[in-house]
């Protein structure tokens, strides 16, 4: 495109407007989480931390590392159940072709369709008979239901890409499916498996619905129910408040510096495909 | 994987791609039948997840189904010999003086939010198409309220929409607009909780619309300029009719999950005040979970109608990707 620079310069700062624009209530958590208690009432409010503080991210270590904690393990261990159990299936849709798989897709996309609250109230029911109520395993049973039907559809996409002739000389050299699976498809597979795993840890990470009905009061609730019980037992603080929500926020952070590409592959293939 | 190869055109040439040099595509093409030992080998991959999802999706759909026929107490909850009542719970639901407000609510803050996120997603996804520095850059920066937790995303703004101390009402003060009490008053709790939800769906609308954009091919656009289109005359004439199948997708998808947004509303305003923010998933929330006296008879039947509704719309959906899949 044959623009000016003079042009294209002012559609970098419009650019940079909308950005601080859309970015504002992010700005807004950060600042708050610097400011002081007596300052936090202010009228108007800081525009900038001028006299900012660190105590509202001292009462996060104090109290909120455990909720830390549990949440890190759950993410992991939904990202783990997640791959395991799609991976496979996603190999098979994508490769093998087996008679009854166009019904299974079809399956998966309506699962996609359930909402969580009632997901959540069919999980309660039962894990209420089976004693998995406010357990952790319960919990991440839960949250990987957020992730599966789309990272089985994510890596069906993802393996028809690979090309048949490999698969066809594995098997001329005598390899089953499993080791060609195992040994082709999956390392083949790797940026779907980071865009899977991404979405599998984030989402069980921002999980508020299962956690507010399966664990919640128990002894090992994620930082979503750390926050919400902070905001219900106490709304004077909310430099702590805000300070536990920045770092609730980062794992998002992370993910979206070091691994963009894979976040917009996987939010344009969860909403566009074939 | 390359996000544009998920497009419906371009899809469509990968897998003739894939056609030429490889077996026939999987998506909806008649494969020759295949010997019986690569059949069992297939469903030995697709077992645990059949299993998982018969397990994990239909047994608590069941269960909630089930809910919704008997009635319960927290007594029977926990020795499951609830009575059948059979649709007993859908007619208290239906005459619930909740139900009207609520379906209402449900239809405005689905509709409103789907319009603003489209139409700004839209409008951001044809300025960030432009070339120019930094453009990818912020177009990626825009991904980060979709990204944050929901917990944060309506903490931060239940503070800034706070009557007293928040960012938003001392901004109004400065245009001497007085303060509104955005989440306690029932007039302004729905357009509270819109806002919010609003700015969280517009970076997905962004991002899919933006897609959908780069595969627009750019001779489109120089013949219709040849033509002596302006920028106006060409973004109706060529952007908005070729976008066409991914507005509808996005849209679709938008409704799906905009119907089912339960965070949000719960933690700004917990439905309230006075049920002037209660849509179907809050309010089944609120009958299953939120009183200390539990009605999951209800609030499961509230659910369910919320899975109709739902899995009507997913109909809708797999209808038009099917199509644009054939075409």
């Amino acid at each position: 495109m044959n623009r000016s620079t003079h042009r294209t310069w002012w559609k970098t700062a419009t650019g940079l407007l909308l950005t601080g624009i859309m970015l504002f209530p992010v700005y807004w958590m950060l600042n708050v989480s610097f400011t002081r208690d007596q300052d936090m009432r202010k009228s108007p409010p800081d525009l900038f931390p001028a006299h900012g503080t660190l105590a509202g991210y001292r009462t996060v270590l104090d109290e909120q590392l455990p909720y830390l904690g549990t949440s890190l393990v759950i993410g992991l261990g939904t990202v783990a159940v997640t791959v395991a159990l799609s991976a496979p299936a996603g190999y098979a849709l994508a490769k093998l072709r087996p008679r009854g798989g166009g019904l299974l897709s079809f399956v998966l996309l309506a699962a996609q369709m359930i909402p969580g609250i009632i997901m959540a109230m069919g999980f309660y029911a039962i894990y209420l008979q089976l004693g998995l109520l406010q357990s952790v395993p319960g919990l991440i049973v839960a949250d990987s239901t957020l992730a599966v039907p789309f990272a089985v559809l994510i890596f069906t996409a993802f393996m028809s890409g690979i090309p048949g002739e490999l698969l066809q000389a594995a098997k001329t050299d005598g390899a089953g499916a499993l080791r060609t699976f195992w040994s082709i498809v999956l390392p083949m597979s790797r940026n779907a498996v980071v865009t899977v795993s991404l979405f599998a840890f984030l989402w069980s990470w921002s999980d508020f619905v299962f956690a507010g009905t399966l664990v919640n009061g128990g002894p090992h609730e994620p930082i979503t129910l750390g926050i919400y019980h902070y905001i219900g037992n106490n709304n004077q603080e909310w430099n702590a408040i805000m300070a536990t929500a920045v770092v609730a926020s980062l794992p998002a952070a992370v993910i979206l510096v070091l691994a963009q590409r894979y976040v917009a592959a996987g939010v344009t293939a969860g909403a566009v495909k074939d | 994987m390359n996000h544009t190869t998920q497009l419906p055109d371009r899809a469509s040439v990968h897998a003739r791609k894939g056609a030429a040099a490889t077996a026939p595509p999987p998506a909806r093409a008649r494969s020759p039948r295949r010997p019986t030992s690569t059949q069992w080998a297939a469903w030995g991959f697709l077992a645990p997840v059949a299993l998982y999802l018969i397990l994990f999706y239909a047994y608590p759909l069941y269960r909630n189904l089930d809910l919704s026929l008997r009635h319960y107490t927290v007594r029977s909850f926990v020795q499951g010999d609830a009575p059948f009542t059979g649709l007993q719970n859908y007619r208290t639901v239906l005459d619930d003086p909740t139900f009207a407000p609520a379906l209402l609510h449900t239809v405005v803050f689905t509709a409103v939010c789907l319009f603003f996120q489209y139409a700004i997603g839209l409008a951001l996804a044809v300025f960030f198409n432009q070339h120019f520095r930094l453009s990818a850059t912020l177009r990626a920066l825009f991904l980060v309220p979709w990204l944050l937790p929901l917990i944060v995303s309506a903490s931060t703004w239940s503070w800034m929409l706070n009557s007293d101390s928040g960012i938003v009402n001392a901004a109004l003060n400065l245009v001497g607009i007085g303060p509104v009490n955005w989440l306690t008053s029932p007039s302004w709790s729905l357009t509270s909780v819109i806002i919010a939800n609003i700015w969280i769906g517009v970076p997905f609308n962004l991002v899919v619309l933006h897609s959908g954009l780069q595969s627009i091919p750019n001779s489109l656009y120089e013949a219709a300029a040849l033509d002596g289109a302006n920028a106006w005359q060409r973004f109706w004439r060529v952007t908005f009719p070729l976008l066409r199948p991914v507005s509808a997708i996005t849209l679709l998808l938008g409704l799906i999950y905009t119907l089912k947004v339960f965070d949000i509303i719960w933690i700004m305003t917990k439905g309230g005040p006075a049920e002037s923010s209660t849509t179907f998933a809050t309010w089944s929330y609120q009958l299953g979970f939120g009183n200390l006296l539990p009605a999951f008879g209800p609030g499961a039947a509230v659910g369910n109608l919320l899975v109709v509704a739902a899995l009507v719309f997913g109909l809708i959906y797999m209808k038009v990707q099917r199509k644009q899949a054939l075409s």
